[in-house]
């Protein structure tokens, strides 16, 4: 079989899978838009996520920035991930912004009550970018401004570290992530953070299947914003954000997230409406290799 | 935008890497004999952990709920019915349905990552003790573990 056949055959099982999984699989998804809580992807598996966000601007243009993310469990200990990122600014112009490679570790081989997970980054983006993953160093409204033409000439390379720090109890996830974020020119380190806290509506499963059972939904908030840059460290000039969020897990694989977004400053976007879909398709390292000649 | 596709590129590349590495690794992972070794993390069960009884003993939904988590999260991996899993061991050996519903619990709330078995504390307390529950309503399997038997049949 040449392999043109196997890519078309590939690409058509990967819509029949997600379409019609071998396994009732249901995700269970914290519904942080920007926090990360310490739970990987489970190995083999992938994830393949949309988002969303609305975001008002003022002096300006309101826009939509959105993201593709293809997320995939390479074992137990490590999660990578691809970005694809775009936005719409009304009155303006629709944009690719840019990728990013994402890559978590957990380091520790037992659960603890606080688990740490590495998180190394690059992203190559430009100017126009305004998805707004995290907030970082200066971020304002403001660099929102300048028209599209303009702000994607500036390409930015960036490395960015996070340690991501998760706990549960009672039911409770809380995480707490702190960001290091460095352009690869001559600029200097910035950093960020996020927190975030949530719990499913229930905590026993129920006995019989359904879709708008509470242990489906899963509710909290989460906080982030930038806190300067290494020579000008701390809320000088910086945006934060406070979200209420709430996630559905569907089954079937599915989950949906929703998190109306209010800025706590006046550097901030005034309201930004995120929301997001993802699909997990179980086995799919397993699929892939059974495809290409190998054992799954 | 060449520079831009050349990253998009690269990127795709990384993740294609990533995953051929990560398939190679279960590969070698499951030509390893799965006997009594493939239980060993039962054997560090921490005493207090394997002293904890299921709050869950009387629910009586507890074993539906747990077979509906188990054919969630777990079968992929395990088999439908505990055993002829495509990557974990058979949860009908006596090693799992005579351990201590604590011991478990504990394993299966901290995974057995370098083994490949994910963490599982992002289901509720209450949760992982209902799949405790459907675990131990399997049974005793009475094939005995030994060589690939379990991975083979």
């Amino acid at each position: 079989m040449s392999w043109s056949s196997r890519w078309f055959i590939f690409v058509a099982l990967l819509a029949f899978y997600s379409v019609f999984l071998p396994y009732p699989l249901q995700a269970q998804e914290n519904p942080y838009i920007v926090t990360y809580d310490q739970f990987l992807e489970e190995p083999g598996n992938l994830e393949v996520e949309y988002f969303s966000t609305y975001q008002t601007q003022r002096g300006g243009n309101n826009s939509h920035a959105y993201w593709m993310e293809f997320e995939y469990g390479a074992t137990a200990w490590w999660t990578t991930e691809l970005y694809l990122d775009g936005q719409t600014t009304f009155h303006d112009s629709t944009v690719f912004t840019g990728v990013r490679w994402e890559n978590r570790f957990r380091p520790l081989r037992r659960e603890h009550w606080i688990n740490p997970v590495l998180y190394v980054e690059y992203e190559r983006v430009n100017g126009a970018d305004k998805i707004l993953k995290e907030i970082e160093g200066h971020d304002v409204e403001s660099d929102a401004l300048a028209p599209n033409a303009e702000a994607r000439r500036q390409i930015n390379n960036e490395l960015e570290l996070k340690l991501i720090l998760g706990s549960n109890f009672k039911g409770w996830n809380v995480s707490e992530n702190f960001l290091f974020v460095k352009n690869l020119t001559n600029e200097p380190w910035e950093f960020g953070y996020a927190v975030g806290a949530s719990r499913p509506l229930a905590l026993k499963a129920s006995s019989t299947r359904c879709s708008f059972c509470p242990q489906n939904f899963v509710a909290g908030a989460e906080m982030y914003g930038g806190l300067g840059d290494r020579y000008n460290f701390g809320l000088h000039e910086t945006s934060h954000y406070f979200a209420p969020v709430l996630a559905w897990n569907i089954p079937a694989g599915w989950t949906l997230r929703v998190s109306p977004t209010f800025g706590l400053n006046d550097n901030s976007h005034k309201f930004m409406l995120r929301w997001g879909i993802a699909h997990e398709i179980s086995g799919f390292g397993g699929m892939v290799k059974q495809l290409f000649g190998g054992r799954s | 935008m060449t520079r831009c596709s050349l990253a998009v590129g690269v990127c795709v590349a990384l993740m294609a890497g990533s995953l051929a590495l990560a398939q190679n690794q279960k590969v070698a992972e499951k030509v390893q004999p799965r006997h009594s070794h493939s239980y060993s993390e039962l054997t560090k069960v921490p005493e207090s952990a394997r002293a904890r009884q299921n709050p869950l003993q009387q629910d009586p939904e507890a074993v539906a709920a747990g077979k509906i988590l188990f054919e969630d999260h777990c079968q992929e991996c395990h088999g439908s019915s505990g055993q002829n899993g495509k990557h974990g061991p058979s949860l009908r050996a006596p090693e799992v349905q005579n351990a201590p519903p604590g011991a478990l619990f504990w394993v299966l709330s901290g995974g057995v990552i370098r083994k490949g078995m994910p963490v599982w504390s992002k289901l509720p307390e209450a949760q992982r003790w209902q799949l405790v529950r459907y675990l131990k309503s399997l049974g005793i399997d009475e094939v005995p573990v030994v060589g690939n038997a379990v991975a083979d049949r």
